[in-house]
């Protein structure tokens, strides 16, 4: 599945990119930025006049999400940047999704208008209204194309129910309703209602003293309703069980790595604190991402993960001045392929990387122009550890840490995955011979 | 997925901390890997706290996960939000029609071709009542 990528479609943002989605057929793509705009992406059609276009992303609405707010009554500013952005499942011929800043979740509802109605009677064809004395027929108004008009418009506006800062949203499998996350607690919202949201898990101490972690991320079960899961700052996650009380403090199970106390440093727990969670297509399992590693858990197995794949383990020795330049609390995300064979994430120096579970092959890649020409397989990048540095390899030392790709996504069916690298978009896909 | 390709992974009770993207992990090996993993974290931790002396124990501690919550810049009142915005947006125009700025020859320039002259900020000492 990792080799063979080809560069299929790179876009400039005019902002930093700071969540991508696919929607659930894949033909969309979204995502958000810094500036609090949504660009979303349509997958062009099979055409046999360009057959080389056949999979390309181009641009299908751009809209503005949020603006910058202020709260007066801390002082303080409201950054107006997409945190999140998730698709609801198609039900219609509009499409709806649901985008999110520090405090306030939008529904969107992005429809197409193709068609113009010509032949009023009360208006002329350029709106003015005609004098009625001088009505002296009636006709029916006849439906003509147009240009295609994609329009985004906001339906509902779920504000005020977050006290701190919304990390994670997530839409449940019942399609009716979905949850919000920040860092210490979740509520439960239903599509329909704005004015009102269930407050399901509340961690906040009755000392703010006695804080000890955070909710880092948060995701609902893919087919079983009343589930959902959630991270921890300090490398946790617990599963809870909406049917078992209202109120979800006490977990129904805690996956946790077992620490080895003698192996304890002062960056232990900062480099275990959990920056995404992922549950796996098949809802069997889910992912979680720390600072230098991507585990897969088996939900049946609280006491370790199955698998624990090393992202880029060479940071572990500049952790120092990770800390330092506060690269160290960078949240990276992961993403699963489709078939759940597959898992990838983010590094620094756009290097991402891809991890096949199958084969149990890994490989590095970069999303760059210099390094990316269209129809030519990106080459495998490695990063040297230390001793003599190879032709091609990059030293640890020359990495860009300003170069971070933290947002990838995966389309659900093909193999097809957006990457993230600052304002860049770019978009991969699998060779078609 | 089929049971047989679930395996735990024990070092120490840790998950392996070596090798890039390999997660296999075998008995005699995990010990000395394992310390070498350590060793760079622990170095990496004097190297902290020689620079940083003053730096707690206890990095996850309330102190550390307080600043987490409080992210986003702090302003005095709103006021000085909406001064700091506006700034922000004067920045931004710095090359607002070159064009008008050239009016040369062509023909006699008109009240509305010429560039507005911003007024000043330092006023002149004559303005002020200053004598020379």
């Amino acid at each position: 599945c990792c080799c063979g990528r080809e560069l299929f479609s790179w876009r400039l943002h005019s902002d930093i990119i700071s969540t991508v989605e696919f929607n659930y057929s894949g033909d969309l793509l979204a995502t958000g930025d810094k500036g609090g705009r949504v660009v979303i992406f349509q997958r062009e059609q099979e055409n046999k006049s360009r057959p080389h276009s056949r999979g390309e992303y181009n641009v299908y609405s751009t809209f503005q999400s949020h603006e910058p707010e202020f709260d007066y009554l801390k002082s303080l500013e409201i950054e107006e940047k997409i945190n999140k952005i998730r698709w609801l499942p198609q039900q219609n011929a509009a499409h709806f999704l649901l985008s999110t800043n520090d405090k306030t979740i939008k529904l969107w509802k992005i429809s197409e208008r193709d068609k113009r109605a010509e032949g009023y009677n009360l208006k002329d064809e350029d709106g003015r209204l005609r004098d009625p004395f001088r009505i002296t027929a009636l006709r029916v108004p006849i439906l003509k194309p147009m240009d295609l008009m994609v329009e985004a418009s906001p339906r509902r506006i779920f504000a005020n129910a977050h006290t701190y800062h919304i990390n994670s949203i997530s839409v449940n499998s019942d399609h009716e309703t979905y949850l919000s996350a920040d860092d210490l607690r979740i509520n439960l919202w239903h599509l329909e209602i704005t004015d009102r949201s269930f407050n399901i898990v509340d961690i906040k101490p009755a000392n703010m003293e006695e804080l000890t972690e955070v909710i880092t991320a948060a995701e609902f079960h893919p087919h079983q309703c009343n589930v959902f899961v959630y991270s921890s700052s300090k490398g946790t996650i617990r599963l809870c069980d909406m049917r078992s009380s209202a109120l979800c403090d006490r977990h129904s199970k805690f996956f946790e790595e077992p620490e080895d106390p003698s192996s304890r440093s002062f960056f232990s727990e900062i480099i275990s604190s959990i920056s995404d969670v992922k549950f796996s297509h098949s809802g069997r399992y889910m992912m979680t991402r720390d600072y230098l590693s991507v585990k897969v858990w088996d939900l049946n197995m609280e006491s370790r993960p199955v698998e624990t794949h090393q992202v880029h383990e060479y940071l572990r020795s500049k952790l120092c001045s990770l800390y330092e330049n506060d690269c160290i609390f960078d949240k990276f995300e992961c993403c699963w392929n489709g078939s759940d064979s597959a898992i990838m994430t983010g590094s620094y120096n756009n290097f991402f990387r891809m991890f096949d579970r199958d084969t149990r092959r890994d490989v590095t890649l970069e999303a760059s122009r210099e390094s990316s020409k269209p129809r030519a397989s990106l080459k495998p990048r490695k990063v040297c550890t230390g001793g003599k540095r190879k032709k091609d390899e990059i030293s640890v030392d020359s990495l860009d840490f300003n170069k971070k790709i933290l947002h990838t996504a995966w389309h659900p069916a093909d193999n097809v995955i957006a990457v993230a690298a600052t304002n860049n978009l770019y978009i991969f896909q699998d060779k078609i011979n | 997925m089929d049971a047989g390709r679930v395996f735990g992974k024990k070092v120490n009770g840790r998950g392996l901390a070596g090798g890039p993207g390999c997660d296999v992990c075998y008995g005699l090996v995990e010990d000395t890997q394992e310390k070498e993993g350590l060793l760079p974290e622990r170095a990496e931790e004097a190297k902290l706290k020689a620079k940083y002396p003053s730096l707690g124990q206890k990095p996850g501690g309330s102190d550390f996960l307080m600043k987490r919550l409080q992210k986003g810049q702090k302003y005095f009142d709103s006021g000085d939000y909406n001064m700091a915005k506006a700034k922000m947006k004067n920045k931004q125009l710095p090359s607002a029609g070159p064009d008008k700025n050239l009016v040369t020859g062509d023909h006699i320039p008109t009240p509305q071709d010429l560039p507005q002259r911003k007024s000043s900020l330092v006023t002149s000492k004559l303005a002020g009542g200053q004598v020379e």
